[in-house]
């Protein structure tokens, strides 16, 4: 056989190998490093205490819950901008079942209507190869007006609930290991440098935690198992990839697509539930506030996988979470984090020989340690800017170094391999 | 010519149907409108490398689509091994031992040799290292040189087809179809091909190769069943005919060969290109490349897919920003200039893909007339689109340059390839260039089409026009140029004479082996 | 040819005539599920419009043709400017503070607060337009993004400017002179009036048709929507495109909420009527992105609000119903013109390829 190959393409490093552990270690130990450096200089210790920790998994997890929705659908090759509406059918799902019924019924009913409304969108997509995007916009009309009508004809004139509200639902069961928590409380509140940040972040996921953000959690790390590690989750990638190739192999690429929407829709649905069963105790008409469009960004950020998903879940949930808890100050205090973090950005950049955005960066971070210098505090009205804003720097700073599966939002019909 | 053969085309071979792996009896296969197979009847035989042979658009594939499930036929009957068998999909192929080496690959360029190894068929060896181990035996038993955890997007056309035999190897094949694998292989890869496909068939397998190329036919073919329009005329041993006489049983008459008349080439230079250089991630794209085209004179370059010649052609239309020389156009520096200023100065372009770069399929014809010259007449009055001047220009292309359609209100993608293209050549020309880019040009396009284009071509050549020509058709290359150039690694390697070069002597510069 | 014309033109119709009655029998279904009155809700609906209905129905489609038009820039060119109800609202406020300083006299405000509003939409949908072209950030997101900032924007902007208008407890902008207030008509003898502002949405609808299909810009934008890869070897500066089509589009969508503005609230209030620009994404899908097509759907959408508006007080039906059906008929409409090109381009085929076969009998692959 002889040995001239000519390489089509230059070699791109496989994204497995990038991330070898010693680096994660590395980039985990510079994050702690540095918030509690941030921490000790504003002053703000409410930066990373075990309630901001808490409620930061809190914000994150519809997020993520939304994202890994999107994620196994993109996967299989289907773009789902319809998550907003699924997790929408999600609140009212568990809403509904969990006041009637009870939380956990809640839980399932979530899942259902999610469901319910992924196989709306795969029959438009993928039996009918209609515009991702378009269908995805159709479902979110869909599903905000039969929300809305049906939690009138659901809870007016019961007690507790209205128009646009169910009423208080029970709370699912949440653990706590004593033998840990006061402890780790404790080293929390001497307030030192590193250890007690890593205490109040250890604090936070041994306290008070909510069964469902166990249950959230680990689908995580069941996504990536399944996906990268069984058959199934290999024929659904790639159907996502090269689906005229999948289907030369014997795959049911069409079924595969449908069950991918399917469970996208179920995770979306989910993250609903949570924030109607976690992040409140009722359903409440407007709830999902953007969430489900925030979870695409979140995925595109984590680079189409679970692990990236997660971290930009945090993200997003962080800048919300202090919003909320600490107002304009906070957020101030935020301002002078993304100002170090864009220079830091800035120097990458240029020495990847991205120049050009290098010197974006470069003046956005000026101009945000100017902005800093200059406040005392962020407007509240203002303040309630941040997700979005962080969602939009987030896309502006990563969208282009990103690769999203390579068939993904093509329309597909059976016959099409060979 | 010698040949024991009956009608329906089956050698009267007594006692050997035994042997006999696949055995295809009245095939027939309609699309709308269209008939691409009818009464098609085939014996292979097993150890043996059956060749089928017909050109574009016989209906060579869509036969070979039918025996690997993709389609199922509209009539006949398809037996394996004796039994008759429905093959509805690809996994019922695959269960009858049948294994597809498709013309253009069927890779994921984002997983691995590995998982694309095993899609489809984990249960045979699992996903893990027991998939790892078996496809090394084979890698190592075929001589294959695969490793199983490279990504399939850092590897080239020959590695991938390796691939690709693989594939099939690994799921049990004893029946294994290659659809035109020489196309983008030179011809020393060829021959590491056919020593390949040699070693399967002392194995016992039986190898089923369809091709157009008659010579690589006869060298490695034991018997050749001939297709024309959708039909089997006649299946030969190898042996017993010349690669003439094959021609005449595809064709049904003489082949239009594309020789050179008078030479044409005046000492007018019309493209003038020094030192093109293109970055690329890891290699420079295009590497000081230099060259000239005078007024009638016709440069072919030749090379392996995915050595430059995509980015020159788009280098010199404009297409892409970071290139770094001179291109000059009749004297004039054109390096600075949008595409549509490049298309203004003359410069008429048709590209390798005409569906992705050169037509609006779901547009009619007479808006496909205006693409790319929307800013000249008679399309355009002002800021306005001129409709009138448009379709009466489009009828007249349609006339002129024989494009088979209803009316100019038909929506491109219903035009077959050849009048895509005949209609993008009238397109190109009406714009009266001076210089022509043309990158594969009769690319999947029948031989009616591409007899009338490289008439069109020379005709043109003739009146002075100065032609780029790109193919990976070394026959058209050699018969319409009147000098060749090679590109390598994007840099030209050598320049030939297309009347005393020889494939071998292009396919040394093509790959950079010493010839 | 005659009856290539006629039939293409039946398969335009066919296939939203089919979406809605599909949408039709969805909706009854939803109904009888939820035990409300299917008859009795078709047969308010669907009963005929008091005049000052009809008024209110004139006045509606006109925002939501507006709305629609600027959507349908952008689906053109393959973008999807889900921000039109951002743009409309800050453009709407630019507006009305402009018009309501008053620095021109008479019509010359309403000008300027015209020209105010589509600049600030512009700008606006062009942030987006920016990062999808520089950055490759997907439009969608963006736009979406783009939408929640400027609710937040306007509402604290409108706090800053609010001036204490007598005896209304909303916070508002100051209200704009009477010179600059735009008439409107009665319409046989309704008791209210329709915007005058109805015809600038008729001039837009005329203007786009003209340019989208008569101009090269139109041709440009109208080939990088069918494929952006054609267009870029056809010399078309794709990028450049599609930042003008998002400056158009929001250009456009900042017209959105001027109807309401000089015919009815004369000022931006905390009340300002949102939500428009997601009836536009329905109307534009509906109508196929054709000027004539849309103002079809952005009547009917109009005649669907105003009729389900007493569901409530004589039914004791949410008038949401309406929203589930204005959902549905998008869905089903995208679903049966899918079906209805794939049909069509089967049917073609065979066309062609009959009125080839005394010629040479073509063989396929």
């Amino acid at each position: 056989m002889s040995g001239t190959q000519t390489v089509v393409r230059a070699p791109k490093k496989s994204s497995s190998s990038r991330w070898s552990y010693a680096k994660v270690l590395l980039l985990i130990s510079g994050f702690l490093i540095l918030i509690s450096a941030a921490r000790l200089i504003t002053g703000v210790n409410d930066l990373d205490s075990s309630g901001t920790v808490r409620a930061t998994l809190i914000a994150a997890i519809p997020i993520g819950m939304a994202g890994l929705g999107g994620l196994w659908s993109e996967r299989a090759g289907i773009v789902n901008i319809g998550l907003e509406g699924m997790m929408i059918l999600g609140t009212f799902g568990a809403g509904y079942f969990g006041y009637f019924y009870g939380p956990w019924q809640g839980v399932v009913g979530a899942i259902l209507l999610g469901a319910l409304g992924g196989l709306l969108h795969a029959i438009a997509t993928v039996t009918f190869g209609v515009d991702h995007i378009v269908s995805g916009v159709a479902l979110n009309i869909i599903a905000l007006g039969a929300v809305q009508y049906l939690a009138v004809l659901a809870f007016t004139g019961v007690p507790g609930g209205g128009q646009t509200q169910s009423p208080p639902v029970e709370n699912l069961p949440a653990v706590t290991i004593d033998a840990l928590s006061s402890p780790l409380a404790d080293l929390e509140d001497r307030h030192w440098f590193v250890l007690s940040d890593v205490a109040s972040i250890l604090g936070a996921l041994v306290t008070n935690l909510s069964v469902l953000t166990l249950l959230c959690l680990s689908l995580f790390v069941l996504t990536w198992w399944v996906l990268w590690k069984t058959a199934f989750g290999l024929r659904l990638r790639s159907c996502g990839e090269n689906p005229a190739a999948a289907e030369s192999l014997g795959v049911n690429v069409i079924r595969y697509k449908f069950t991918a929407v399917l469970i996208s829709g179920g995770l979306a649905g989910l993250g609903g539930g949570f924030l109607a069963l976690v992040a409140a105790s009722q359903f409440r008409d407007g709830q999902t506030g953007g969430r489900g469009y925030i979870g695409l960004a979140a995925m595109i950020f984590g680079n189409w996988r679970p692990t990236g998903l997660l971290t930009g879940s945090m993200l997003f949930g962080y800048t919300d979470t202090l919003r909320l808890r600490g107002g304009g100050d906070t957020i101030h205090g935020l301002l002078l984090l993304v100002a170090v973090g864009l220079v830091i950005l800035a120097v990458w950049q240029w020495r990847k020989h991205g120049q050009r955005a290098a010197l974006v960066a470069a003046l956005l971070g000026v101009l945000v340690a100017v902005w800093y210098a200059v406040t005392v505090s962020v407007p509240e009205g203002l303040a309630g800017m941040t997700p979005y804003l962080t969602t939009l720097l987030v896309l502006a700073l990563f969208s282009q170094r990103l690769r999203m599966p390579a068939a993904d939002g093509l329309s597909y019909r059976k016959g099409s391999a060979g | 010519m010698n040949s024991t053969t009956t009608n329906s085309g089956t050698p009267a071979e007594p006692g050997v149907d035994a042997d006999v792996v696949v055995r295809l009896r009245g095939i027939g296969k309609t699309f709308p409108g269209v008939i691409a197979n009818d009464d098609v009847n085939i014996d292979v035989r097993r150890g043996t490398v059956h060749a089928i042979v017909g050109e574009n658009g016989a209906g060579k594939s869509t036969l070979m689509k039918i025996l690997y499930g993709v389609q199922r036929p509209d009539s006949g009957t398809i037996e394996i091994n004796g039994t008759a068998v429905d093959l509805g999909s690809p996994a019922d192929a695959i269960d009858a031992g049948v294994g597809m080496v498709f013309q253009h690959f069927m890779l994921a360029d984002n997983l691995t040799v590995l998982e694309n190894v095993v899609l489809g068929s984990e249960k045979l060896h699992g996903i893990g290292a027991g998939a790892r181990t078996e496809i090394s035996r084979i890698s190592d038993a075929y001589g294959l040189d695969i490793d199983p955890d490279a990504m399939v997007a850092d590897l080239g056309v020959g590695a991938r087809q390796r691939i690709e035999i693989l594939k099939v190897i690994f799921r049990g094949a004893k029946i294994i179809i290659l659809d035109e694998p020489t196309s983008v292989l030179v011809p020393q890869e060829v021959e590491a091909l056919f020593d390949n496909l040699r070693e399967l068939k002392e194995e016992g397998l039986a190898v089923i190769f369809i091709s157009h190329k008659l010579d690589e036919v006869l060298s490695v073919a034991d018997t050749v069943t001939v297709v024309r329009r959708g039909t089997t005329i006649d299946t030969v041993a190898a042996s017993s005919v010349t690669a003439q006489e094959l021609a005449e049983l595809m064709v049904g008459s003489e082949l239009p060969s594309p020789s050179t008349e008078e030479s044409t080439v005046t000492t007018d230079v019309i493209l003038q290109v020094e030192g093109l250089t293109m970055p690329g991630p890891s290699r420079k794209l295009l590497s000081d490349v230099s060259f000239t085209i005078h007024a009638g004179e016709i440069l072919g370059v030749a090379g392996v897919e995915g050595n430059g010649q995509s980015e020159l052609v788009e280098a010199i239309m404009g297409m892409r920003s970071n290139t770094t020389g001179r291109i000059a156009v009749d004297e004039v520096n054109i390096a600075d200039l949008s595409t549509r200023e490049r298309r203004e100065s003359g410069i008429g372009y048709i590209p390798a893909d005409r569906h992705r770069h050169g037509l609006l399929l779901e547009a009619p014809l007479w808006e496909n007339r205006i693409l790319g010259h929307q800013t000249r007449e008679p399309n355009v009055s002002g800021p306005l689109i001129d409709r009138a001047g448009a379709r009466a220009d489009t009828q007249r292309i349609v006339e002129e340059y024989d494009v088979r359609t209803p009316s100019i209100d038909v929506l491109a993608r219903a035009l077959s390839g050849g009048n895509q293209q005949k209609l993008i050549i009238g397109r190109e020309m009406s714009g009266k260039p001076q210089l022509l880019v043309a990158s594969h040009p009769t690319r999947g396009v029948d031989v009616g089409a591409q007899a009338a284009i490289w008439e069109h071509i020379k005709r043109a050549r003739h009146d002075g026009l100065a032609v780029l020509l790109i193919s990976a058709d070394l026959d058209e290359l050699i018969g319409l140029s009147d000098t060749i150039q090679v590109i390598l690694r994007g840099e030209m390697v050598g320049t030939f004479d297309p009347a005393t070069v020889t494939p071998k002597e292009l396919g040394s510069a093509m790959t950079g082996a010493s010839a | 040819m005659k009856n290539e014309r006629m039939a293409r033109l039946t398969l335009a119709v066919g296939a939203p005539a089919l979406a809605l009655v599909a949408a039709f029998l969805i909706t009854s279904l939803v109904l009888v599920l939820a035990g409300d009155s299917v008859t009795g809700v078709w047969g308010q609906i669907l009963s005929p419009p008091s005049s000052r209905g009809f008024v209110n129905i004139i006045n509606s489609a006109s925002v939501y043709y507006l709305s629609a038009v600027a959507v349908a820039i952008g689906f053109r060119m393959n973008l999807f400017n889900i921000g039109v109800d951002g743009q409309y609202r800050v453009a709407s406020f630019a507006a009305a503070v402009v018009a309501g300083e008053a620095w021109l006299p008479g019509y010359l405000n309403t000008v300027a607060a015209i020209v105010a509003a589509m600049l600030v939409g512009a700008a606006w949908a062009g942030i987006a337009g920016l990062l999808r072209v520089t950055r490759g950030v997907s439009e969608v997101i963006s736009t979406i993004m783009l939408n929640a900032i400027a609710t937040f924007l306007v509402a604290y902007l409108l706090r800053k400017a609010a001036v204490d208008n007598e005896g209304s407890n909303i916070t508002a902008t100051k209200e704009i002179p009477e010179g600059s207030w735009i008439p409107g008509f009665t319409v046989g003898g309704s008791p209210n009036e329709v915007y005058g502002f109805v015809f600038l949405a008729i001039v837009v609808g005329l203007v786009y048709g003209f340019v989208i299909n008569r101009t090269r810009f139109g041709f440009d934008l109208r080939a990088t929507g069918k494929s952006e890869t054609a267009a870029v070897a056809s010399g078309i500066n794709v990028k450049r495109m599609g930042l003008i089509a998002m400056l158009l589009s929001g250009a456009v969508a900042g017209l959105v909420g001027l109807p309401i503005l000089f015919g009815d609230a004369h000022a931006y209030g905390s009340t300002f009527q949102s939500g428009l620009g997601f009836a536009g994404i329905a109307i534009a899908l509906l109508g196929r992105n054709h000027p004539f097509g849309i103002a079809l759907g952005a009547l009917l959408f109009a005649f669907l609000d105003e009729q389900s508006n007493p569901l409530q007080i004589l039914l004791d039906v949410s008038p949401d119903i309406v929203k589930i059906t204005q959902g549905v008929i998008v869905l089903t409409v995208v679903i049966a013109y899918e079906v209805v090109r794939r049909y069509g381009a089967s049917r073609e085929q065979q066309q062609v390829a009959s009125a080839l076969e005394s010629q040479n009998k073509e063989v396929s692959a």
